[in-house]
């Protein structure tokens, strides 16, 4: 006996649940292996998931097992060399518990870390667990300026170009055969008494004209009845609708004097990868903008932005006042959500300073979501960082942290970002 | 079609019409096989549970792989470890999967994989459903150990149950219960007692009971601690008063602080441990069962004129793989193939029963040149692997095999050959293959002794060697999941070289020594 069941259609992801309690479990571990991961990507390169590493030490389940030491006695097949009672020198011991392993074979392909893939939306949710786009809610009601027009039923009023004919003249049709019904009711009774009447013997003149005469009223009455009336017209109507923008602009800023190495600049890559990331949680379009400075500022591509050297000075304010300009030219800030970032080693020619802090206060905070600076540098702060310190007092879009080393830079971005609590200042 | 008049009555025509063997299958087709294979399987007197077989993807097959082959799991995360194993070693192709899962139940079901092409759906209903079929039904361990018919009920019950808990209890605290459960899965099984059958309603019904007695029975244990000093230490009680190898068992029924559900989860981990229980211990012979009925059976309907030869061509291609056996020094070895084994002993035992040779006459007095199809029902019925082995190995296979035996003892620095594949060395092969095979040496002996229930409570546990192998670097992971279940100190000793008992591992970890 047996009986055939298809059970392709039935749901094929049974282990969907087991699978969430394994990265749940082991979140550390993947969250751990997520933030070394990010050191590997390109800066827009947000589609792809991500494979993760968990030391498989870590995954074991234990249980009570045979351990090393004491007489084992193993039967093997194949023999092609041995007689009883020979002895062989006692092959390297493997790798893990090799309880059924052959002795003779060395080359033990231990795996020692477990590696799979995640999701980009798997990949994504970890990396920016906890984290939040800051001021997005004081913000968001001034942000509403796009509108999108959307039909919204149909209205009694309006401007000829909206009539609605459909809807018009289904209200003609209802509105005629409400207002002559019961005249047609009558008109059908008054002419069958008439083929009455003409049917009989008798010749009931009078009565035939009163019928008659009554019939023509009727007619009329109903003829009367206008085929459309201003009652029936229907516009369509329109609403607008708030829409929130989704396009943003991301400012990556970045002194490039003599002063920042390349191993300072990859700091700063990560943190710019960091951030964009971010903002395609959010946003679907983004734009960014490479600004790059010395004493002079330069709008450049993402390649020239990280890896062409420079020398000479440091004027900060320019790299500033060019993305203001930028903003300005292309970036209104009624369309587009503006979210600078600026990474740098400190040295600022210090007269320089106080300007930026003008800048910045008057023109970029106003038009910004947020703006975040980053200072690379295993010296004091200098005069740029103290500027920034009274900015940072006064504007709650304006953030500031201080990045020593590689390690330095994803707890100070998830601390940057981090679901605030605060009240706007 | 040129299988119109394919029914089994056609025997009148000595020219069969072969079955169609298109690549593709379709559901009539595989009725029609089907067909063939369990009039053949009966001409055999395979006896089965009435088959239900299963068609799925390969995205369903991993999700099977993944619960172990339960068809209905809890949820855990180790069962989702091991389906992102299985995921990424299917993509990158370095396994492939199964073609066939199969469930000891009643009735038997059975999973067809969709891409499989008719001959291998062909193969895989003669070895799943009328080979592991017969051999669930048939075989001793199984027929007292697991009750197939409520099997299912009972999964069903264990999962909703655990998805209950962790909606009363949380999600953290039913893993960490299952973690530890787990960890002690193989010390949860009755090796010599009988388990009662069980049907989900009677499970259901006794269930809430018997969290409420189990309580009140654990507080009543504290109260039978006698009070009188002297009797105290005239007669001191010793609990358990014989040592317990159940593990589980004994927590759930004496754990002191365990909660109600909580012994619940160790009544289904241990239940089910029991359950695969006689499949660890009859690999060989349940494969090589099965692999020899696939074999005779496709055979059986090729000599019929039933299939073609292009069928026979790529049903041999697949079942040489199943049941090669790499050499020691291949590189793809890896310890002996069960399938190789077991097939080739089914198929020799035949070969002793029809063309028996004076050797065998020698070494197999009783079975040489008897009826075969009642010698393998015999040797399938009433054996396990060690058994199975030291009963039926035959000095051809050992020297097919080439078998030989290294005795590997830690105390010299080299590994002695112990015995080749001659006549001096037989017997003894086939004694270590057996023992190989048997679970009592393979998983460790280790059990209850104390539980120290008029002190501090602490659990004692005894290892107690086998050859003098030392006990798993893990068995500080183990005890931390024991002790979570026990809440009081918990410690293994095992017996030193000059007699004496040594702590080996104890958790909480302690600096001082006792």
């Amino acid at each position: 006996m047996a009986n055939f069941i298809d059970r392709r259609l039935n749901s094929k992801n049974k282990s969907t649940v087991n699978r969430q309690r394994f990265l749940r479990r082991y979140k550390n571990q993947i969250k751990k292996s997520v933030s070394e991961a990010i050191n590997q990507r390109g800066v827009t390169d947000v589609n792809s998931g991500e494979s993760i590493i968990i030391p498989k030490r870590d995954l074991s389940e234990p249980t009570f097992h045979q351990g090393d030491g004491g007489i084992k006695d193993r039967v093997h097949p194949g023999n092609d060399q041995f007689s009883t009672g020979d002895r062989i020198p006692r092959p390297p011991k493997q790798q893990g518990q090799g309880a059924g392993q052959g002795d003779a074979s060395d080359s033990g392909e231990g795996e020692d870390d477990f590696t799979f893939s995640i999701s980009k939306e798997e990949y994504l949710n970890l990396l920016f667990e906890d984290l939040e786009l800051p001021n997005l809610e004081k913000n968001q009601l001034d942000k509403l300026i796009e509108y999108k027009t959307v039909r919204s039923g149909f209205c009694a009023e309006g401007v000829a170009s909206n009539i609605d004919i459909v809807k018009s003249l289904q209200g003609s049709i209802a509105r005629r055969i409400a207002m002559t019904s019961s005249k047609r009711k009558q008109l059908k009774a008054l002419e069958e008494a008439l083929l009455a009447l003409t049917n009989d013997k008798h010749d009931n003149i009078q009565k035939k004209r009163a019928l008659t005469t009554e019939i023509e009223t009727l007619k009329g009455k109903i003829a009367k009845v206008p085929f459309i009336d201003t009652f029936d017209l229907r516009f369509r109507n329109y609403a607008k609708q708030a829409v929130p923008t989704s396009k943003a602009v991301m400012f990556c800023l970045m002194d490039v004097s003599g002063s920042m190495d390349q191993a300072t600049k990859e700091m700063a890559k990560r943190f710019y990868i960091l951030l964009y990331l971010f903002l395609s949680r959010t946003y679907k379009n983004i734009d960014v903008v490479y600004i790059r400075h010395h004493t002079q500022a330069k709008e450049v591509n993402e390649h020239e932005f990280f890896y062409s050297q420079e020398t000479g000075g440091t004027i900060a304010s320019s790299a500033l006042e060019l993305m203001n300009d930028i903003i300005t030219e292309r970036y209104n800030d009624n369309q587009w959500n503006i979210y600078g970032a600026q990474a740098s080693d400190g040295d600022n020619w210090a007269d320089d300073s106080p300007r930026c802090k003008k800048i910045l206060e008057q023109e970029i905070l106003p038009k910004s979501r947020y703006f975040s600076y980053i200072e690379i540098t295993q010296r004091a702060h200098q005069t740029l960082w103290k500027h920034y310190q009274q900015v940072e007092e006064s504007h709650p879009n304006f953030a500031m942290q201080h990045i020593k080393s590689v390690a330095d830079i994803y707890p100070v971005f998830r601390e940057l970002f981090k679901k605030s609590t605060q009240s706007a200042a | 079609m040129t299988n119109k008049n394919n029914t089994a009555e056609n025997i009148k025509n000595t020219k069969t019409t072969p079955l169609d063997d298109t690549p593709d299958w379709t559901f009539e087709l595989l009725e029609q096989y089907q067909h063939e294979i369990a009039r053949v399987a009966d001409f055999y007197r395979l006896d089965t549970y009435t088959n239900q077989i299963e068609v799925i993807t390969a995205e369903q097959m991993m999700d099977a792989y993944a619960s172990v082959g339960m068809p209905i799991g809890y949820s855990h995360w180790t069962f989702g470890k091991k389906f992102i194993q299985t995921e990424q070693n299917y993509k990158r192709g370095q396994m492939g999967l199964a073609y066939e899962i199969v469930i000891n139940s009643s009735p038997c079901i059975s999973y067809l994989m969709e891409e499989n092409t008719l001959t291998m759906q062909a193969l895989v209903m003669a070895h799943a459903c009328y080979g592991h079929n017969s051999f669930f039904k048939g075989n001793y361990l199984f027929k007292s150990w697991t009750d197939a018919s409520s099997i299912i009920d009972y999964l069903l019950f264990a999962k909703n149950y655990i998805a209950q808990c962790e909606q009363k209890y949380g999600i953290n605290e039913v893993e960490a219960t299952l973690d530890a459960c787990h960890a002690l899965m193989s010390h949860g099984v009755d090796r010599y007692k009988r388990p009662q059958k069980i049907s989900l309603d009677e499970e259901l019904k006794r269930q809430s009971e018997r969290a409420e007695y189990l309580q009140s029975q654990v507080n009543a244990l504290w109260r039978t601690v006698p009070k009188k000093e002297q009797q105290e230490s005239e007669n001191k009680y010793k609990f358990p008063k014989e040592p317990q190898e159940n593990i589980l068992y004994f927590i759930e029924k004496n754990a002191p602080l365990l909660q109600p559900w909580q012994r619940e989860i160790v009544r289904i981990v241990r239940k089910i441990s029991q359950y695969f229980y006689p499949q660890k211990q009859t690999q060989v012979m349940n494969e090589g069962w099965a692999c020899f009925w696939h074999y005779t059976i496709l055979n059986h309907l090729y000599d019929e004129g039933l299939v073609t030869d292009k069928f026979m061509l790529e049903f041999l291609h697949s079942h040489t793989n199943v049941v090669a056996q790499p050499e020691y020094n291949s590189k793809f070895y890896s310890g002996i193939n069960p399938y190789a084994l077991g097939f080739n002993m089914f198929i020799d035992i035949r070969r002793i029963c029809e063309h028996p040779t004076e050797e065998d006459k020698e070494y197999f007095p009783e079975i040489a040149g008897s009826n075969w199809i009642d010698t393998v029902h015999f040797a399938m019925e009433n054996f396990k692997d060690e058994s199975f082995i030291s009963q039926y190995l035959s000095p051809k296979l050992i020297r097919d095999f080439k078998l030989f035996h290294i005795h590997d003892d830690s105390d010299n620095n080299y590994v002695e050959i112990g015995a080749i594949h001659n006549e001096q060395g037989y017997k003894k092969v086939r004694h270590n293959l057996a023992n190989q095979y048997n679970l009592s040496n393979i998983e460790v002996n280790i059990q209850i002794v104390d539980a120290n229930v008029d002190g501090d409570r602490a659990l004692t546990l005894r290892y107690t060697p086998h050859n003098d192998v030392e006990l798993g670097n893990s068995k500080d992971e183990v005890l931390k999941h024991l002790h979570y279940l026990w809440h009081f100190d918990v410690k293994i000793i095992q017996e030193n070289k000059s007699g004496e008992d040594k702590v080996i591992a104890c958790c909480p970890q302690k600096n001082k020594d006792d």
